[in-house]
């Protein structure tokens, strides 16, 4: 497994061989990107408790994946999310009031403002896998440079669109990047339930791809390989799986009781141990490349910027009954014409 | 007795049948040592162990395919969809395989399976968790499909759906797993399939509902009962083999009909019914037929779904409606 900060947030050899290739503006933007993930999502499990949002998808212990992964991305470059990807989606250009509107239960926060190439949350597991193939796609047919990223859990690596889209992807040689954030459970459900295989990297062999296997809490080497695989894809050479080895610290989502079904060492020691902005920020305050006067300006900062994000969702227009007929077709029917009356008037109109 | 939620009737179904039934298998996304994400079969795996309550990974044509070739080795498997919208996958495995393998085989292998599936809207869940998409079953021949709209039904049809022999899409109403709770016989009992419930008599207006509509449909009936208007409403609980006899009776006795259905409009088990009533007692209506239903169009997320949903007030409008036409 490919590791460039240890736990601790000390640089391994490799660490230091890649060091100098990324500017010091650079690392401490993904430090401040993964705060902004964390405080994000800890208000978003406030706000579901306060019942000003529904059922939440926390991420907490992946934001060093997510936001690795999502730095190394062009703003051309094509994103397949499922619906854990919120630093992600930050990250991409969605505002914070859209990733808070949508789970306010409000369609609008499905699109992505002008020009962010960012597809919606997934929420049927691995079916956003081939479709990011068919942007990949495009862009070879088109001889065009951008690659297509698309994120997944080790859940969805059981369903046969995941295997339908690595096929896909080796046959025709696309620039697509398979990201997948093992997170040791889908649900209950551990890894080793899901698979007889011992990684998810090694399954990129049987479609003659290349399989990736990184620490996942490292924000650094994540970047790093993503950034590989990500010049094989624009330079033609096709696919890559990355297997990010990762944990939710939390639960499945804010519906679900994850101490029913995970050892409570397990995941004390992931915590303590093992959290990835920890570690990103022991390993920049060693080599002096931030202090701790500055983390805690830009925690405060980020909390004022998802405290705006909330005030500007909550201030939208409330959603109108006769928004369910927009959009549905691009020439609306006489049929739902007709029934577009029938919800505005709220007159049974057919027996007039 | 015991006093159970839907949810909890079912779970004890499952027990009785595990316990009564050394075929019986259960499969599905955490329904062992999470107990199901909704509880559905908490206790079992503790209770039963890992080869008779088993975690599957998360590949529905997987556990729907591998059913089939436990079932046709003499195996019941009781499969669990984690949500009816998740079903698709598995779509090609229950209509190509499941629905026509007693036709092919001319009954020689046996494709008695059971899949159980939460399904609905009503509970603000997240995206693409609420569809109604009970037709697709229905218009399928070879399936039969069950949808409770209380505890002891769902406890009862679930055990006759997991003895007799015929493949089941069984229905569960989110709406309904915790609304409320009830006396729920103990031990083995069943409410045979293809049989509807009368839940209240009434003479001017026969209203036809299942699932999580049951309870709208009463609360429409109440309302119109303060107007004078006796209203019969009836749970179909089977939506096929569908009770024709009962809805014949009912309809040739008060000649006027209201449908509610949660799902959308268009080719909803609703127009079905009509076409099926229209054949079989049009002499007797005496006003058109009216459906509440769902709009056509693509299930909203939660912010909207109370716009969406058919409510008790529309259901009481559609009642005054067709007793006005009928000239009352
Ligand atoms: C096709 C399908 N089946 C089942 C579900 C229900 N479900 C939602 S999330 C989940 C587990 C996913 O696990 P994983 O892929 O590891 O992603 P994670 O949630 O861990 O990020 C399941 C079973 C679903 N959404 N879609
Ligand atoms: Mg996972």
């Amino acid at each position: 497994m490919i590791q460039w900060v240890t736990p601790d947030g000390k640089l391994t050899k490799q660490g230091l061989q890649h060091w100098s290739k990324f500017s010091s503006d650079e690392k401490r933007e993904w430090l401040r990107f993964m705060i902004l993930t964390r405080q994000f999502d800890r208000r978003a499990i406030l706000l579901q408790r306060q019942g000003r949002i529904g059922t939440y998808a926390p991420l907490e212990g992946q934001e060093a994946a997510q936001i690795g992964s999502s730095m190394a991305l062009h703003s051309e470059d094509w994103v397949f999310p499922s619906y854990r990807e919120h630093g992600v989606a930050l990250k991409v250009g969605m505002p914070i009031s859209q990733v808070f509107l949508y789970w306010m239960g409000r369609v609008e926060g499905c699109k992505p403002p002008e020009g962010v190439r960012l597809m919606p949350p997934t929420v049927p597991i691995a079916t956003q896998i081939p479709q990011a193939v068919g942007a990949a796609w495009a862009s070879k047919l088109r001889k065009e440079t951008f690659v297509s990223v698309v994120y997944f859990g080790d859940g969805a690596t059981s369903e046969g669109d995941f295997h339908e889209g690595l096929n896909f992807s080796g046959v025709f040689k696309l620039p697509v990047i398979f990201f997948c954030q093992n997170n040791g459970y889908a649900i209950s459900v551990p890894f080793s339930r899901q698979s007889a295989s011992a990684t998810i990297a090694e399954r990129a062999k049987a479609y003659q791809i290349p399989g990736v296997l990184v620490d996942g809490n490292d924000v650094f080497a994540v970047r790093g390989v993503m950034e590989e695989a990500i010049n094989r894809a624009r330079n033609g050479d096709g696919p890559t799986l990355i297997e990010a080895v990762t944990y939710r610290k939390g639960s499945h989502t804010t519906a679900d009781d994850a101490t029913r079904y995970r050892p409570s060492d397990e995941v004390k020691e992931w915590i303590e141990e093992r959290d990835p902005v920890e570690r990103w920020k022991t390993c920049l305050l060693h080599e002096g490349f931030i202090s701790l006067e500055e983390v805690e300006s830009w925690t405060h900062y980020c909390d004022e910027q998802v405290d705006h994000g909330i005030k500007e969702a909550e201030a939208s227009t409330p959603a109108l009954a006769t928004h369910l007929f927009e959009h549905v077709y691009h020439q609306v029917s006489r049929k739902l014409l007709r029934q577009k009356t029938e919800c505005e008037t709220r007159e049974i109109p057919w027996l007039n | 007795m015991a006093q159970l939620t839907m949810v909890q009737a079912i779970c004890d179904a499952l027990q009785v049948a595990l316990e009564e039934m050394p075929e019986v298998l259960l499969l599905g996304e955490d329904i062992g040592k999470n107990g199901g994400v909704f509880r559905a079969t908490d206790g079992l795996w503790e209770q039963f162990g890992d080869e008779r309550v088993i975690d599957t990974p998360l590949a529905e044509a997987g556990i729907i395919g591998s059913s089939i070739g436990l079932a046709v080795n003499g195996f019941k498997p009781v499969a669990e969809v984690q949500f009816l919208t998740f079903i698709y996958p598995a779509f090609e495995q229950i209509i190509s395989h499941v629905a026509r393998l007693h036709t092919r085989t001319q009954g020689a292998f046996p494709n008695s399976i059971v899949i159980r599936a939460p399904y609905g809207g009503g509970i603000r869940a997240p995206e693409l968790h609420s569809d109604s998409t009970e037709t697709f079953f229905v218009h399928t021949p070879g399936l039969k499909v069950v949808v409770p709209s209380t505890p002891s039904d769902a406890k009862g049809l679930l055990l006759a759906a997991i003895k007799q022999p015929d493949p089941v899409i069984f229905l569960e109403p989110m709406k309904l797993y915790r609304a409320f709770k009830e006396d729920v016989p103990t031990g083995w009992y069943e409410i045979p399939l293809g049989s509807a419930r009368l839940v209240q008599t009434g003479t001017d207006v026969t209203i036809l509902a299942w699932g999580a509509m049951v309870p709208v449909a009463i609360q429409g009936a109440s309302e119109c009962g303060k107007s004078g208007i006796s209203c019969e409403v009836i749970d179909l609980r089977t939506l096929d083999p569908v009770d024709e006899e009962t809805i014949i009776q009912s309809v040739t006795k008060t000649g006027r009909v209201v449908i509610v259905q949660e799902a959308p409009r268009t080719l909803g088990l609703a127009s079905e019914l009509m076409a099926m009533i229209q054949e079989q007692a049009f002499y007797s209506l005496e006003a058109p037929m009216v459906r509440i239903t769902s709009y056509d169009v693509p299930v909203p997320m939660y912010a909207l779904e109370d716009e969406f949903r058919p409510t008790a007030d529309k259901v009481a409008q559609a009642v005054y409606k067709v007793v006005q036409e009928g000239g009352k």
